[in-house]
């Protein structure tokens, strides 16, 4: 007889819990009347940013993520959705990274980035819950403290504790991202999930310009355990600044001889009719290798590229 | 010559006309932000170690380090001895330039020894070895739940994990770039 792949007999602790935790998602969404909607996974390109690259695909190319799509469905009145699908990021690969990955996006119009970091605490208590976790999660051996509001850090306030340069001078010498990786992400969310927030606006090349601050855009990131969860906007829907950006983002990549890719028109042409909303993009992978306490996102994923 | 999406642990590059090693290597990339690539090198002759973070657009050199496949016969005085089978030629390594390839070497495997002109600086393993296992509690019949396993070690005193049916004595494959093993090997 033929002996098992062990090793793949061994992931099903937490294939059992990551297809709970699917479920637990599913059902978060469906008990808010959002609608699950499906979006085509090759397109004609992907919203260009700077140091994300798509896999090409037959002459156009796999999305990096669905947000084109489900923006289109925000303006033709969709007000709340949702979609869990993989999507494909060339050369990224680690212990947190894997080419081909599951996002859950959500969209809610009638929203802004603030409503959305509340969203985003219910969704992953009421997934904790289903899962069986009554108060605190551990990972890693950390006990993480789910009991809300969880902690709020301004991205400048953060550079001010943690880092030598100030967020405009780390920006300025292009360190903000070695720093945001090598002294800041160390140091946050020790206690609990902690919302990063107000990015320098060349870092949310799809987010909507804060009007008391014009230096930093309406985005937030969420970390929890060290890893960094879900990314999130209040949607930019001006599509004249829109196009712009977009541009700056393909002037960066042309720079720096990367692949470009052709301009969502589209897209744009429906911005206009985009209400204000809010939307975010999720790792499952990672919010698995939370709920099932592993450390590398090979741990929760049936297959590797390496293991094919 | 290597892009940065190249480093990958236990790569030999050149830097300043020394070959290094990769001996800790961590891809990260924050949100929108750029790919990073954080790597502790050691200086393969004087094993000085220092940490670097690399960006997309950096380039390498390989290393220019020579391989000869050699047969791993004894360990003597903290210091393996190898041999090319075909001159007889005998070369030794120290236990800090074998590393962590100590646990994969049983006696007459076949190896590949790095050169820096004439002097070796270390190893490259096959991707599989056979090994004896020499430790491991005796199968608890019933408990054949499958992804289920228990601590074993091998002949070279390395020490994994193994499903459970696994007994004393057995021969199983291990790969040499995880440490994981892989499956029971019928003789």
């Amino acid at each position: 007889m033929m002996e098992s792949d062990w090793r793949l007999a061994s992931k099903r602790n937490a294939l059992q819990t990551r297809a709970a935790m699917i479920r637990a998602i599913r059902s978060f969404f469906a008990d808010r009347d959002y609608i699950e909607v499906e979006t085509p996974t090759r397109i004609p390109g992907p919203a260009p940013e700077a140091h994300i690259d798509a896999i090409p695909s037959d002459g156009w190319y796999l999305h990096t993520s669905p947000e084109l799509c489900m923006k289109r469905l925000l303006a033709a009145g969709y007000p709340r959705i949702f979609q869990i699908t993989k999507c494909f990021r060339g050369a990224e690969r680690g212990s947190h990274h894997i080419p081909e990955f599951t996002l859950l996006e959500w969209y809610e119009s009638g929203i802004d980035y603030m409503r959305m970091m509340e969203v985003c605490e219910e969704l992953i208590l009421s997934v904790a819950r289903d899962l069986g976790h009554e108060e605190d999660i551990t990972y890693r051996g950390r006990r993480i403290a789910m009991d809300r509001p969880w902690e709020r850090l301004p991205v400048r306030e953060a550079f001010k504790r943690y880092s030598p340069l100030s967020m405009e001078e780390a920006l300025e010498r292009d360190r903000f991202d070695e720093i945001m990786i090598g002294e800041i992400e160390p140091r946050i969310g020790a206690e609990g999930p902690v919302f990063l927030y107000d990015y320098p606006v060349a870092l949310g090349a799809l987010a909507r310009v804060k009007q008391t601050d014009p230096r930093v855009a309406e985005r937030f990131e969420l970390y929890m355990g060290g890893l960094e969860l879900a990314n999130a906007f209040s949607e930019l829907t001006d599509a004249v600044e829109q196009r712009v950006r977009f541009e700056e983002e393909l002037k960066s990549r042309r720079a720096s001889g990367r692949a470009t890719y052709p301009m969502p028109e589209r897209f744009l042409a429906t911005l206009p009719a985009m209400p204000e909303s809010s939307g975010i993009a999720l790792g499952v992978d990672r919010l698995a290798m939370i709920f099932t306490d592993r450390a590398s996102i090979d741990d929760v994923v049936t297959f590797t590229p390496e293991d094919l | 010559m290597y892009n940065a999406s190249d480093l990958r642990k236990n790569l030999k590059i050149q830097i300043d006309g020394d070959p290094y090693v990769i001996v800790e290597f961590t891809f990260s990339k924050p949100g929108k932000g750029q790919s990073l690539y954080r790597c502790k090198l050691k200086n393969m002759i004087n094993g000085n170690q220092f940490e670097r973070t690399y960006r997309s657009g950096d380039t390498f050199e390989p290393a220019n380090l020579r391989e000869k496949k050699m047969q791993y016969l004894y360990e003597e005085d903290r210091k393996c001895c190898f041999m090319d089978t075909e001159t007889y030629e005998q070369v030794y390594l120290t236990e800090e330039q074998v590393g962590d390839a100590k646990g994969f070497l049983s006696d007459n495997l076949d190896v590949e020894i790095l050169f820096f002109g004439e002097e070796p600086l270390g190893i490259t393993l096959p991707n599989f070895v056979d090994l004896t296992v020499t430790v491991a509690e005796p199968w608890a019949k019933g408990d054949s739940v499958t992804g289920k396993s228990k601590p074993i070690v091998v002949e070279t005193g390395y020490a994994l994990q193994a499903p459970p049916f696994i007994e004393e004595g057995e021969k199983i494959r291990i790969d040499t770039r995880t440490g994981e093993y892989l499956t029971r090997v019928k003789e």
